[in-house]
């Protein structure tokens, strides 16, 4: 696993990857993209940490610290001594 | 209402009613944000088939308002999740359009029961929730990632293959200026205090200048976000704060020029510490509302801009109650 960015905590093992292409359909911002039959990551400043790829990826080839990119949500978790912030009541 | 195996199967259509856009309207409105849900279930879209495709949703009545009127004339199954009146994004977010609830939705709908074929459509943004090979293992269901916008499906349905732009997610004006009601609700009863505090401490024009602050960062900062320069929230909300900021203090400098120089100076300067910080804290509470911004930007930005709005808008409450101070104590001399 290697970072790809450094603004963000996303990760990538290409060798791990089998190339099934479920992360190119499921990030928003077109991050990885299919290159004949091997996934590359195009955009990996584009990256907003939805964990969307991490969590689809069968291979276990994808690795990031996912969580909402909210400030007012991170500073009520911060005040209010919650782990993980999140949006709107549980 | 059909029984299956016990369990109902709703009737609905894809044509909104004038109580449905009421009912967007209170929801865009903030108005019992909480309250906007169907009942999760499944529901009979026109006169499906066990044929018939079966499309995922979220029990918010905006999502599964979207889906419905998106799908006019195609006969089909609608699953919806209990996201307790979420959307689906943030949903899938929070994990409650998640993997766990969406296989307990296909055995309590007996959903095999109903259809011939074992696939679903998920919309895309729900993916960050649901982990396909998961649901698949766990409930034989096939899961396909849709297009992310619901309008988008009758044309994938004719391939089932989105194109690039239909996996890509925007965020043009239209979609930033819904917005803009719940974030003026949100600072309504705040902007209001603060007016009444300024009032007494600076003014009529202080308490004006907080209010347009406030307007700045609610209203045009969601309006204005893709032409304000840098790529930092903070720094297009201090650019715009100060953008507002200037009127008034060059009214301040040019309104009372029988006070001494270094007053009028000051005076200015109050509006120019106070006002920006504002704007910019309100800019930075809307990375929640965009489609693009990261918990490490975001995080990277609290720990570099917090501390400097704080001790703008410190030094300018400071720098305020003195001038106010000075001005009466020379009033009573």
């Amino acid at each position: 696993m290697i970072g790809v960015s450094t603004l963000n905590t996303l990760k990538f093992d290409a060798e791990a990857c089998s190339g099934c292409g479920v992360c190119v359909n499921v990030c928003p911002h077109a991050v990885f993209a299919m290159n004949s039959r091997v996934v590359r990551v195009v955009r990996p400043d584009a990256c907003m940490e939805c964990g969307a790829c991490q969590l689809n990826c069968p291979a276990g080839a994808i690795a990031v610290d996912s969580g909402v990119g909210c400030a007012g949500a991170m500073i009520l978790a911060a005040l209010t001594r919650k782990k993980q912030p999140t949006c709107g009541p549980d | 209402m059909t029984e299956t195996n016990g369990n109902s199967i709703r009737p609905t259509t894809s044509t909104l009613t004038w109580a449905n856009h009421w009912d967007h309207f209170l929801a865009r409105w903030a108005i019992n944000r909480m309250g906007h849900r169907i009942e999760p279930g499944l529901y009979a879209l026109g006169s499906p088939t066990p044929d018939s495709p079966v499309f995922v949703t979220a029990n918010y009545t905006l999502s599964f308002d979207a889906l419905r009127s998106a799908l006019s004339g195609i006969h089909g199954y609608i699953l919806v999740l209990d996201t307790r009146g979420i959307n689906v994004w943030c949903a899938a977010g929070k994990g409650t359009f998640g993997t766990d609830e969406l296989v307990h939705r296909i055995e309590a709908t007996a959903l095999s029961n109903v259809v011939n074929h074992r696939v679903l459509i998920v919309p895309q943004l729900g993916a960050p929730g649901i982990a396909a090979h998961q649901v698949r293992k766990r409930s034989g269901f096939k899961v396909e990632y849709g297009p992310v916008r619901a309008a988008d499906l009758p044309a994938y349905l004719k391939t089932h293959e989105a194109t690039p732009e239909m996996r890509r997610v925007q965020f043009p004006l239209r979609d930033r200026l819904v917005l803009v009601p719940v974030e003026l609700v949100a600072a309504l009863l705040p902007m209001l205090i603060v007016a009444i505090v300024a009032f007494f401490v600076g003014g009529p024009w202080a308490s004006a200048a907080t209010v347009a602050a406030i307007l700045a960062g609610t209203v045009l900062f969601p309006v204005l976000l893709p032409w304000l320069p840098t790529h930092v929230f903070s720094g297009k909300g201090f650019l715009l704060g100060g953008i507002v900021a200037l009127p008034f203090a060059l009214a301040a400098f040019l309104g009372n020029l029988d006070a001494a120089l270094w007053m009028r100076v000051l005076s200015a300067l109050t509006y120019l510490l106070v006002l920006p910080p504002i704007t910019a804290f309100l800019s930075l509470n809307f990375t929640g509302a965009t489609t693009f911004t990261s918990r490490s930007g975001v995080r990277r930005e609290i720990f570099a801009y917090i501390p400097m709005m704080a001790w703008m808008f410190g030094g300018g409450i400071v720098l305020t109650i003195a001038l106010t101070a000075i001005r009466i104590a020379g009033g009573l001399l």
